[in-house]
Parts: structure tokens; sequence; C-alpha cells
């Protein structure tokens, strides 16, 4: 159906796509993964059009075939549905569907064929939506059927699908995986571009595995597990799997009762929470995404105004409600936050003065002249001891944090959260964007600082993540803890159930 | 040094691109450019007239820049330099003026504190505004402005003007407040250039604007707030106190004007003495990339433009000190132009880093 020769696309410096041989057979998901910057991406656009290579050709039907635009791969009947979708969200969906491929004549607008074109589609490959309903009022996963059928309406053969199922919750990805099979079985060709390696194996039926820009492997998905996809990912073996011995479990270092928190406009975010976190141990917090995991930990990094919390956040015996952030990390209490680069780095910064954020006020920091003054060698010293015992790369504390790749950005702040020796981390999807490799490292990081007596909660949207790590496991829904399970016991359409139904 | 050349390099470039455009609207208008730019840079370059007086007028071009830079540092955009010198100077005339008879040793440092402290104060009023309601300081600098003029005008008009003096000034301050010229200590340079130690003042302050931005936690905590205001939160930084402070510290920097105006220029308060100041000094600071030393080569540009533009009106044919405002919005013009490719660059960049 599709083949890549020998695709080569040089960014300044960067080498994207070096040589780049896939093919894609009709009628077959095919699943490409790699790393971040692994340049999976890239080749999809090349052959989507978004970017023309530097050299190589492109195959479609057998045919060579010139693709400069994305309007030249729809006419080939190439479709792809971006990480991103790019809908109009006050337009109704058929209004969405049809934009840029409008039927009728110039001055008129035939919706009636359309919307009769779209009820057909959705049908023939059971992608139910309304297609008079405004976007706007569509849950993500309706949304990426929105884009699903404006490739399916422009009469795509091959769709593309970059990372489709980053923004879903576990049930919708297994509709999602119903549509794909749907889809096969009706003729069509599917590429998913993923790094998730569960995902890869349930659905896909040939893999092509790439890494820094060059083509690794080649497999049957039937003939491969997890292991070795992970190994040609990364260039090594990999833990996938968490090792971590029974807890330790001491005293109580941080107790909820009765926390609420309403945001700006007056809405419950946190609906009457109450647990605990003891020390040596993992809690971990799974839920679906903006069911109130952010709030939460805003709230104990002391980050939400006091005016909007009610209830008791105990620590240590200490209520925290109307401390500042400074005090509490002066308590002994550390915080990785979800995005790194909204709150956890200074960009333009360099690793140096990132790392001393949150300590920079006091000794040995700020040592000189009465307090004043910075100590220029305890900041480098400090930054050598996270970059170094970190492994940040490249190991250069001058940079600024904008140069590092998303892992090792993660890892210069768990880094720094860590040279404090807290009592409490609260850790919020540690592993975001991180390559495989990095991951394990995080992972390992995150156990033997439990070892060590610190007390973790833990927030993640990976499922995966959460269970393997946690010693005990929430499950949060729509601000109120829905239920705890033994992470050990549970199984993940049990905790599925609980994010998406709440009890 | 690469980052250094590679700092230099947009500043240069806007400034040389605005000779040559310049160059053309002279020959458009009949003059020759060679001869109109020999006028404009060898009169500000003479020796002592030229040199005196650009280092004199780029005094308050120093002061008010700094004043731009710390407040950009700390993301927040200070136009009401102007208005906190004007505060500034008149405040520094009213303590000479009032306390006219105290021993140097006292009025000097009094009329310092007062330059410093009430541009401090009027700089002080749309930061606590922006910390406590978050209303803009780029509206309530521009709207203290005009307040500042007003005010200020009023007392001159109405209460420390002599009697029947037709001009808009104060009386005289007392000979204890004033500071020397530098003509007391350069042996050939005439003690009636203006340039006085507030010159020296304001390099200092451009290594002390450095220190405090760079080597304390103050700075630390400013330029954190400026860069990314949500992560500054997280480090435990309170980024309401930061906006006070740092719009605190410009105002002062922007007061210190008064100093060189009031106590080693006139030795009074003379209504509506700044040429704009307050407002050259953003382009200073862009200019100058918002670093102490960009201040003092971008004031010094500035400066020399102003005082040659004098030279190329008398002597030139057609082409008139105008040309100076040319050169200046030009070269404006390109610096925020720099900020615009940048912009583009850093999309297209973004783009590139979508790849995965």
């Amino acid at each position: 159906m599709l083949e890549l020769r020998q695709i080569t696309k040089r960014f300044g410096d960067v080498l994207a796509n070096d040589h780049v041989d896939i093919v894609v057979k009709p009628g077959t998901i095919h699943a490409i993964v790699g790393e971040n910057g692994a340049g999976k991406s890239t080749a999809m656009r090349i052959a989507y059009g978004f970017y023309t290579a530097d050299s190589g050709e492109i195959l479609v039907d057998g045919k060579v075939r010139d693709i400069k635009s994305p309007h030249d791969a729809i006419a080939l009947g190439i479709g792809m549905v971006h990480q991103h979708f790019m809908l109009v969200e006050t337009m109704t969906v058929a209004e969405n569907i049809i934009l840029g491929a409008e039927p009728g004549t110039e001055l008129s607008l035939d919706l009636k064929s359309a919307g009769a074109q779209i009820r057909q589609l959705s049908e023939e490959f059971k992608l139910a939506v309304n297609p008079n309903e405004p976007v706007e009022h569509l849950s993500v996963g309706q949304q990426q059927r929105v884009e699903l059928l404006k490739a399916l309406y422009r009469h795509a053969r091959l769709l593309i699908l970059d990372e489709p199922t980053a923004v879903l919750t576990p049930l919708e990805v297994e509709e999602f995986f119903v549509i794909l099979r749907r889809m096969r079985e009706q003729g069509k060709t599917v590429i998913i571009i993923t790094h998730k390696l569960s995902e890869v194996l349930a659905i896909s039926d040939e893999v092509t595995v790439m890494r820094d820009g060059k083509v690794v492997g080649r497999v049957q998905t039937k003939d491969t597990n997890a292991a070795e996809l992970a190994r040609l990912m990364v260039g090594r073996e990999v833990l996938l799997r968490v090792e971590k011995s029974d807890p330790k479990v001491g005293q109580t270092e941080l107790e909820l009762k009765n926390l609420s928190v309403t945001d700006a406009a007056g809405a419950k975010r946190i609906n009457d929470v109450s647990f605990e976190v003891r020390r040596g141990e993992i809690v971990g917090i799974a839920g679906v995404e903006g069911n109130g995991q952010t709030e939460l930990i805003e709230t104990l990094a002391g980050l939400t105004e006091p005016a909007r919390i009610t209830g008791h956040i105990n620590f240590e015996g200490k209520d925290l409600k109307s401390l500042g952030a400074r005090v509490r990390r002066e308590l002994g209490i550390a915080h990785i936050p979800e995005d790194r680069h909204r709150r956890g780095l200074l960009l333009d910064f360099s690793l140096a003065e990132n790392s001393i954020l949150g300590v920079h006020y006091r000794p040995p920091i700020a040592a000189l002249v009465g307090g004043i003054f910075l100590d220029e060698n305890a900041v480098q010293r400090r930054a050598t001891e996270i970059i170094q015992g970190f492994d940040v790369r490249p190991p250069n504390a001058a940079l600024p944090a904008r140069a590092l790749s998303g892992g090792n950005q993660q890892k210069l702040i768990i880094g720094r959260e860590y040279h404090v020796a807290p009592k409490l981390l609260l850790v919020s999807q540690p592993t975001r964007g991180v390559d495989i490799g990095a991951i394990e490292f995080i992972h390992r990081q995150l156990v033997s600082l439990r070892d060590n007596g610190c007390a973790i909660l833990l927030v993640s949207a990976e499922l995966e993540e959460v269970t393997s790590l946690s010693d005990r496991l929430l499950v949060i829904h729509e601000g109120r803890i829905a239920g705890e399970v033994d992470p050990k016991q549970a199984t993940l359409e049990e905790i599925g159930l609980l994010m998406t139904r709440g009890h | 040094m690469p980052k250094l050349a590679r700092d230099l390099l947009f500043p240069l470039i806007a400034v040389v691109t605005a000779f040559i455009i310049g160059g053309i609207l002279i020959l458009l208008v009949g003059d020759n450019p060679i001869q109109a730019y020999r006028l404009l840079l060898g009169s500000a370059l003479s020796w002592p007239d030229g040199i005196g007086y650009t280092l004199f007028l780029a005094t308050p071009l120093i002061f008010t820049g700094l004043a731009v830079l710390v407040g950009f540092r700390c993301g927040l955009f200070n136009i009401g330099a102007e208005g906190q010198l004007y505060v500034a100077a008149f405040a520094t005339a009213w303590v000479g003026i009032t306390f006219a008879n105290l021993t140097p040793w006292l009025l000097i440092p009094f009329c310092f504190a007062a330059a410093i402290f009430s541009g401090a104060f009027w700089a002080a009023i749309p930061g606590v505004l922006k910390a406590r309601f978050g209303s803009h300081e780029v509206i309530n600098t521009i709207m203290l402005n005009f307040i500042a003029v007003a005010l200020v005008s009023y007392f001159t008009q109405y209460h420390y003007k002599a009697p029947g003096d037709p001009i808009m000034q104060t009386v005289s301050i007392g000979e204890g407040a004033h500071i020397a010229r530098l003509g007391k200590f350069v042996p050939g340079f005439p003690e009636r250039i203006p340039l006085n130690l507030a010159f020296l003042l304001a390099l200092l302050c451009c290594f002390l604007v450095y220190l405090f931005l760079w080597r304390t936690k103050w700075g630390y905590e400013i330029r954190a707030t400026g860069s990314n205001p949500f992560a500054a939160e997280y480090g435990g930084i309170s980024i309401r106190k930061q906006i006070v402070l740092a719009m605190a510290v410009s105002g002062a920097l922007a007061g210190m004007v008064g100093i060189n105006e009031v106590l080693g220029y006139r030795y009074r308060y003379y209504d509506g003495f700044s040429d704009n100041y307050g407002f050259t000094g953003i382009a200073v600071a862009l200019l100058g990339r918002n670093h102490p030393v960009g201040v003092i080569l971008a004031a010094l540009l500035f400066a020399a433009l102003q005082h040659g533009g004098i030279y190329v009106d008398g002597f030139s044919e057609h082409v008139t000190k105008d040309i100076v405002q040319v050169l200046q919005g030009i070269i404006i013009l390109f610096v925020a132009a720099e900020l615009f490719f940048k912009w583009i660059l850093g999309r297209r960049s973004g783009l590139q880093r979508l790849r995965a």
C-alpha cells in the first residue's frame, strides 16, 4: 500500500530520518514505534506531504509518487489524524467533517447529502457520533472519531494515526481498538505511531521500530514481545517491570480530612477527600485526567489560595492549610509537578540556576554577605551533584534548561527535589513524555526513595505505572475518592471502571 | 566568545542598517551622507565638548535604561520612568531648597535619598496595584506619568517659584547640595560642561544592578518571576513581592536622573527638563539587550546622536537634526523586528521539535 524508500530528512544539524525504509502492506494495522525524537512522526509527515524528504522516494500502490502537500496525499487516499486534533470547536460534527471538501456548488452548500454520507460512514465503521452536535460538546474520544470520519469522508484508504491513544481513557482505548479492527475488516490500512508497547502488541499486525532516525527493526507482531521491542527501541536491555520489595511502613506523614477545593469559578474540584500517606509507602492516585488530580497536588504543595480550601491538611501534626509553598518546602515536602515546562523549570535559566530553585534563598546557596549573595561555588557543586547523580545529559550546567530533551529535563527536576531529602514527595506524571530508558531509571529512583522512608503520593495517567509502583492505590473520580484497591490484586478493568463510573 | 558575539550581532545589525537607510534619506534630500555623518559623529567625539556633552546626555539614559531593564527582567513593562524621574527630580530639589543650610555631608545624602525613595515610591504604586488587584502596570504607569507631570508643575508654579520669575523653575537649592562637575578633577576639561559625578554614579549603578540581578537571592527571585511566574511560585517565591520590589528598584533608578539634573546641572528644578529620557530608556534597554553593559553602550550611542544632531542642524545644507529621530526610529524598529524574527524562528524550531 505504502512504501518509503531510503527517505532522508535533515533539520539543521539533526538527521531526523536516515535512509528510512518502511513497507506497509494493504489491509494491515502497522505500528511504528520508537522513543521521542526517533523520527517516527517525521517519516509519517513526509508520507502525508507535510514535509518533503531531502532524498528517497515514496511509493503508493507500487508506483512512485510525488507528494508535495497534504493535498496530494489526500488525493492518493492517505489520511492523517494528528496528536492534537484539528477541529473547529464551535462548528458541528458535519461541518467539521466537510470543511475543505464541501459538497455542492460554489454558492450553495449541500449539507443534506453530506449528512447522509456521514451517517452511512459512521454506520459502516461503527463510529457513533451525532453529525449535528457541536464539537465543543463532545468528549475527547468522540472528537477522535470525528477526525477519523474526516479522513474517511475524503476517501482515505490509508490512515496515519499519530499517538492516537495518548488522550484516551482505558475504556476509550478498548473502543478505539474495536474501531480500528473494524476498519481493517473493511479493507482499510492503518498506520499507528506510538510508544506504548502494550498497545502495539494488542492491535498491530506488523511493527517497524525506529531509533535515532533509522529503522532498527521490522517484526511480525505475533513473533515478538514487549521486552524485544523495548530493547530495539532503546538499544539495550530494559527492565519493564518495577522491582520492589514489600514496603516498610512507618508513621503517618500526611493526613487529609474532608478536604474540598473549589476553582476560580466556584466549582468543587476536590470534594470531601480523606486519606493518609505513611512513611515508606507509595500511595498512588489513578484517575482519568481532569478529575481533580492537578488540584489535589497543587493544594498539597501550597499553590492554591487558602480561601478556596476547606477541611484539614495535616503534615506531621501541623495544619498546612494557611502555609505557603516556601514554608512547606522547609518542612520537608518536595514536589515533582505534572507540567515541567509550566511549573517545574525556568526554561531560559541554566541548569545550575534551575538546580537551586526552592533553596536559592538560604544557606548553603545564599550564604555570602549576610546570606544575600549566592555562593557560586555552592550552586555549581549542587548542580554537578544533581547532573551526575541523575545522569542528566548533556552534563553541562551552563546550558539553558530549554536545550535538554524532555527526559533529561525531568531527571533534572527529580534530582533537584531528591536533593533536599524530602519527608513527603508529591509526584505527578513523573514519566510523561519521557523515553523508556529514562522511565526505568525514574521508577527505580522513586522506589529507592520510598525504601529510605519517604512518604510518596503519586499521580499518574498511566495505569500500568501507577499500579506497578504503588503500595496502595486510590481511584479518583470527579474530585472524590471512588475507592481504594490493592494494586497487586486489582485488574486493569476493575480500576478502569472505578475511574470512569466512580463506583 | 561566541555567545558575546551573538549577543552583539543583532544590535550591531540594527545600528548599521539604520545608518544605511538614514544615508539613503540624506542622499534623497540632496546632501552628502558621509559629510552628514562626519558632522554627526565627529562633533559627538570631539574633545572636550563633544565627549563631555555626550557623556552628560548619556547619564540620564543609563539610569532610565537600567530602570526599564530591571522591570523587564521581572516581566514588567515600566513605561512610567518619565513620571518617576519628574517626581524624583522635584523631590530632590525640594530637599535641597528646604534644608538649604545643612552641611553638605548631610544635605547631599538627604537629596540622594529623596531622589531614590521618591522614584521608588512613585513606581511602587503601579507595582502594588498589580500585585494586589492584577491591574496592568502599562496602563497605570502611563496614567501616573500624567499625574506626576501635572503635580510637579503645580508645586513649581504655585509654591516654589521665585516671585516674578517668568521661567517655570523653582528657586535654587542650597550650595551644599551641589555635586562636583568632572571639570574639577580632569585637567583640560572645562567646568562649564555639566558632566558631573552623577555619571560615575550611573556607571556604579550598572555594576550594582548586575550584582543585584545575577548575584543576589533577590535578583534570582526577580528574574525567576520574569522568566516563568508559575515556576517561581512553585519554588516558593512570592510573585507579588517580586512585582513590588522590581517596580520600586526600577523607580529608584529612574529617580536618580534627578541627581544628575538637579544636584549636578541646573541646581534647581526646571519644569519639563526631561527630553523624553524615560521613554528613550525603553529603547536603550531593548538595544542594550536588557544587560547593564548593553545599556551603557546603547545610552552612549543615543546620547552621541542627540548631541551630534545639533551640529548637523547648524552646518549642513538640507539635513536637519530630525535625522537623529529618523535614525533612532529605525534602530528601535529593527530591535523590535529582532524579537519578531526570533519569534518566527522560535515557531519554526518549535515545529521541528514536534517531530518524534
